[in-house]
């Protein structure tokens, strides 16, 4: 019986996965090419994909944060900016743009039209999947770029990594102090949760379920269930067969989802630093509810604007302030696994 | 005297070309092999750019398999080359395309003529080698390994299985005793003309063909029979994982490495442009990497292997997430849980605290909200105190708890009218300490001013959860460490019980000696629990309610040392 059952999922994941597969490439006819810059992509690379809408003032940074590290070309679709976004981006030599007016919410918040592109151009890279306000850490990140991590990977015979999300936020005054192009983000939000996380296994994708944080604290502590997942899985190598299932919460085979050690052992992760609750958020948070574009109808959206006067009250005394990955692992936040 | 160099490359050729010079910049003389994979653009750019340098010389290419005997063959066609081409070569160095010399040359040169005749080969008989990969050590001499160990594991682990079955056993060349060791060794001269010159080398050659891994073990087991003086041990830095894997140094590596004592170092990531510019053009060393300390590169990689086998104890976080059973302890350290101790002792906090070093909370899983020490809304780690966000995942606020809190002990208080579903977690956690006085919620259902039909009511409840509780935590399967007595034992001896707390959680005992917490009045207490019997309540957790003291005023409220003995 449970042969049978645990065969039974595994066909449903199939099916599902060849569903996603072939919403891909349905909706991946929704994209026009702005700018195809592919050809330079060389077979190393890391490739980051990214969806977005009217992010002209954390681009910069963005672009910078990733090029630092060592992303070799970005894949971006731009739903629909009208804030100059796209032509900033058309400019840039190693970013590879398309852009959509269709719907977010439609195309599962992006997902299809990543999962299409992906499948064009992936095959045989690592990915990052990263929103615009999402900046990776991982251990050594300081002084070992993305190519050495996945060099080491490679070897290691690892497919996947995870990066949980992590909400910062700011503290007292500055939070009311906006955020102008080219600035670190994590000047203003500096400060995280570091230890009210809670987790648990989804028994269908094989993945972990993390919530807690600033969110689940403040603006979710009367219905934690709720709260918003900040498991991710940002980091793949990828095979023509693969998709985001859901975000890069989960992907499909089910394997990919198996980043963590259930017997005790810690494997390597890293953090992905979210910079939300930085201004102009409020701006962006009315339009975000107007739209009705997001997760759960803008749930999400809707209870921080029904709470927003309470962006200062994310703070508290028990709140850590950002150093470096040095400081998220012994916080047991990001683990360096077995890479010494 | 003129070291020979061989280095056997198949990625990274920049930095091939830049190592080579550097050698040839030394007197050196270098035979390089380039992988016959690694396409023609690319050796043609490395001939070009080290091709006209005085004493390097290329190899005639082959497919190099990584665990086959293609990289001996490799080895041998570039030795015999610089022997026949460069007469005055009288040590062979053997590198790859990714070890990096970390003391300058002249150093290595230096010691190299210190030793005078001796070969440098790390050379182990196979009974003393514990760090082989899947515990082949002796069955790499005497299997046949027709599958390779990195494209086709299972049928690999198959084959072994087979022939251990069927006791395949090959015989090992008469005269050979098989010895293993790092492939990065530095031969002389002379026993590497011992070595090609003998008779017998063809036939050594087939069987070594046959081998697995053969670079671990062709070099290693004929320079025991040929050389005159073998120092074993590599001149080369080489670690590997717990995997088999060989680690990769990185650019925060670079002081690590320039202490290890060692003259080169395997393997440096190719991008790990520090290193490179550091060590190949460094000229000299200073005192402080004169001294060496390669312990430390140990500490490292055991730390990480040690993180990756076992992890932090009672870290659940998105890449350690041990499923039910697989780990004893839960949380990070030891955490104490009193059970009714507060009620028989009001002060009972702060002398707990004093004695023990704990941090005393109140009711972390009363239901309205949690109560944290000194009752702040938000808690080390932020924990929040409201009890949705608490109730939520309870195992996870109580191991986050513990583990924000490392280096010092928690210990909180808990009875029946708290939610209970931490129980079976408690239970089941060899970290948690627990003590109970059986049956203390009568006396403080005693002193609360209701009507007797109401105290019977809740006593029945408050009896049967807390029935059910110990029930949990005394079940054959619980590793917690459990104390109870029953609320009459307590109150006939205090002194006893709160020194019996104290022994439970480690603490030697004469620690009472800094005073104790004065007792509540049990005044009525006795006839209250008559009472509720005469209802009709069978209580069986508080003790014979016959012997409970009526009131136990001489040895109340100050100090019952005198008494206690």
């Amino acid at each position: 019986m449970s042969a049978f059952s645990k065969y039974s999922r595994l066909y449903r994941l199939h099916l599902l996965r060849r569903r996603l597969q072939l919403r891909a490439l349905r909706k991946g006819r929704e994209l026009h090419r702005v700018t195809d810059h592919t050809k330079a992509i060389k077979p190393r690379d890391v490739l980051l994909l990214t969806t977005l809408r009217n992010e002209r003032l954390r681009l910069p940074y963005f672009l910078d944060y990733y090029r630092r590290l060592g992303v070799g070309h970005f894949l971006i679709i731009d739903n629909g900016s009208d804030d100059g976004s796209k032509d900033y981006l058309a400019a840039q030599p190693d970013v590879s743009l398309w852009s959509t007016w269709h719907s977010y919410a439609y195309s599962r918040a992006g997902m299809d039209w990543i999962n299409a592109i992906a499948r064009r151009y992936g095959v045989g890279h690592w990915l990052l999947y990263s929103d615009v306000d999402e900046f990776l850490i991982y251990p050594f990140c300081d002084t070992r770029p993305l190519p050495a991590l996945i060099d080491w990977l490679d070897e290691a015979g690892i497919q996947s990594i995870a990066a949980m999300l992590l909400d910062m936020y700011p503290k007292g005054e500055i939070a009311k102090r906006p955020y102008t192009a080219g600035q670190n983000p994590f000047e203003i939000a500096a400060w995280f949760d570091s230890g009210n996380y809670t987790i648990s296994r989804n028994a269908k994708f094989g993945n972990l379920w993390i919530q807690g944080g600033p969110r689940a604290r403040v603006f979710f502590a009367d219905e934690p269930q709720n709260a918003p997942a900040l498991n991710k899985i940002p980091l793949v190598k990828w095979r023509r067969n693969f998709v985001f299932a859901s975000s890069s919460h989960m992907l499909l085979p089910s394997q990919l989802n198996k980043t963590y050690d259930s017997r005790g052992g810690e494997q390597i992760c890293g953090c992905l630093l979210h910079a939300k609750f930085v201004e102009p958020i409020l701006a962006k948070t009315a339009e975000e509810t107007l739209r009705g574009e997001h997760y759960a109808g803008g749930r999400e959206y809707q209870r921080y604007a029904a709470g927003f006067s309470k962006i200062e009250d994310l703070w508290s005394p028990r709140s850590e302030k950002y150093l470096n990955w040095k400081q998220l692992e012994g916080l047991g936040l990001i683990s360096r696994g077995n890479w010494a | 005297m003129t070291l020979g160099v061989i280095i056997l490359a198949h990625t990274a050729l920049n930095r091939t070309a830049e190592i080579a010079q550097y050698w040839s910049d030394y007197g050196c003389k270098v035979a390089i092999h380039i992988d016959a994979k690694v396409g023609p653009v690319e050796f043609g750019k490395l001939q070009a750019s080290v091709g006209h340098l005085p004493g390097i010389h290329f190899t005639p290419r082959i497919n190099c398999v990584w665990g086959t005997w293609s990289l001996v063959q490799a080895t041998i066609t570039a030795a015999e080359l610089l022997l026949a081409q460069e007469p005055d070569v009288t040590r062979v160095l053997l590198t790859s395309g990714t070890c990096v010399p970390i003391r300058p040359a002249r150093y290595l040169i230096a010691h190299l003529e210190e030793y005078g005749q001796a070969d440098f080969i790390e050379s182990v008989t196979t009974a003393d080698v514990s760090w082989a990969v899947a515990g082949l050590e002796a069955e790499r001499f005497t299997l046949y390994f027709p599958f390779s160990w990195k494209k086709r594991r299972k049928l690999f682990d198959w084959a072994v299985d087979v022939q251990r079955k069927l006791g395949v056993s090959r015989r090992v060349p008469a005269g050979l005793v098989p010895h293993l060791g790092s492939q990065w060794w530095c031969l002389t001269r002379r026993t590497l003309e011992a070595i090609f010159s003998d008779p017998e080398r063809d036939r050594r050659a087939r069987y070594f063909k046959q081998v697995w891994i053969p670079d671990e073990s062709y070099f290693q087991t004929l320079a025991r029979k040929h050389s005159h003086k073998i120092e074993s041990r590599s001149l080369t830095f080489a670690k590997f994982d717990a995997q088999g894997r060989p680690h990769t140094f990185y650019d925060d590596h670079l002081h690590l490495l320039s202490h290890s004592g060692y003259f080169l170092a395997r393997k440096i990531w190719p991008k790990a442009d520090r290193i490179y510019r550091h060590f190949l053009t460094k000229r000299s060393l200073t005192a402080s990497e004169l001294s060496t300390s390669p312990s430390n590169v140990d500490q490292v990689l055991t730390k990480a292997a040690g993180r990756r086998q076992t992890g932090r104890r009672g870290l659940y976080m998105q890449s350690r997430f041990p499923l039910a059973g697989q780990v004893r302890s839960k949380c990070a350290e030891p955490y104490l849980v009193l059970e009714g101790l507060h009620t028989l002792f009001p002060t009972f906090d702060g002398w707990f605290a004093k004695a023990t070093g704990a941090r005393v909370h109140g009711h972390l899983f009363a239901p309205d909200r949690v109560r944290f020490h000194g009752d702040v809304p938000v808690y080390a780690g932020c924990l929040s105190d409201i009890a949705a966000l608490r109730d939520y995942n309870p195992e996870a606020f109580l191991s986050n708890l513990v583990w924000n809190t490392r280096g010092e002990p928690q210990a909180f208080h808990f009875g029946p009218k708290d939610q209970q579903r931490i129980t079976s977690f408690i239970a089941s956690d060899a970290s948690a300490r627990v003590t109970v006085i059986t049956g203390a919620w009568a006396l403080q259902l005693h002193h609360l001013a209701l009507p007797f039909a109401e105290k019977r009511k809740q006593a029945a409840i408050l009896q049967r959860t807390e029935a059910e509780h110990l029930n949990i935590l005394r079940s054959p399967s619980a590793n917690v460490k459990l104390l109870t007595m029953t609320l009459e034992t307590a109150l006939r001896d205090p002194r006893r019980a709160l020194v019996a707390v104290l022994e439970h959680q480690g603490l030697r005992p004469g620690v009472e000696r800094s005073g104790l917490p004065s007792l509540t009045s049990t005044k009525g207490l006795a006839e209250f629990l008559q009472d509720l019997k005469n209802d009709g309540l069978r209580l069986h957790l508080v003790g014979n309610v016959r012997d409970i003291p009526d009131d136990t005023p001489e040895i109340t409220r100050s100090d019952y040392r005198k008494t206690g003995t």
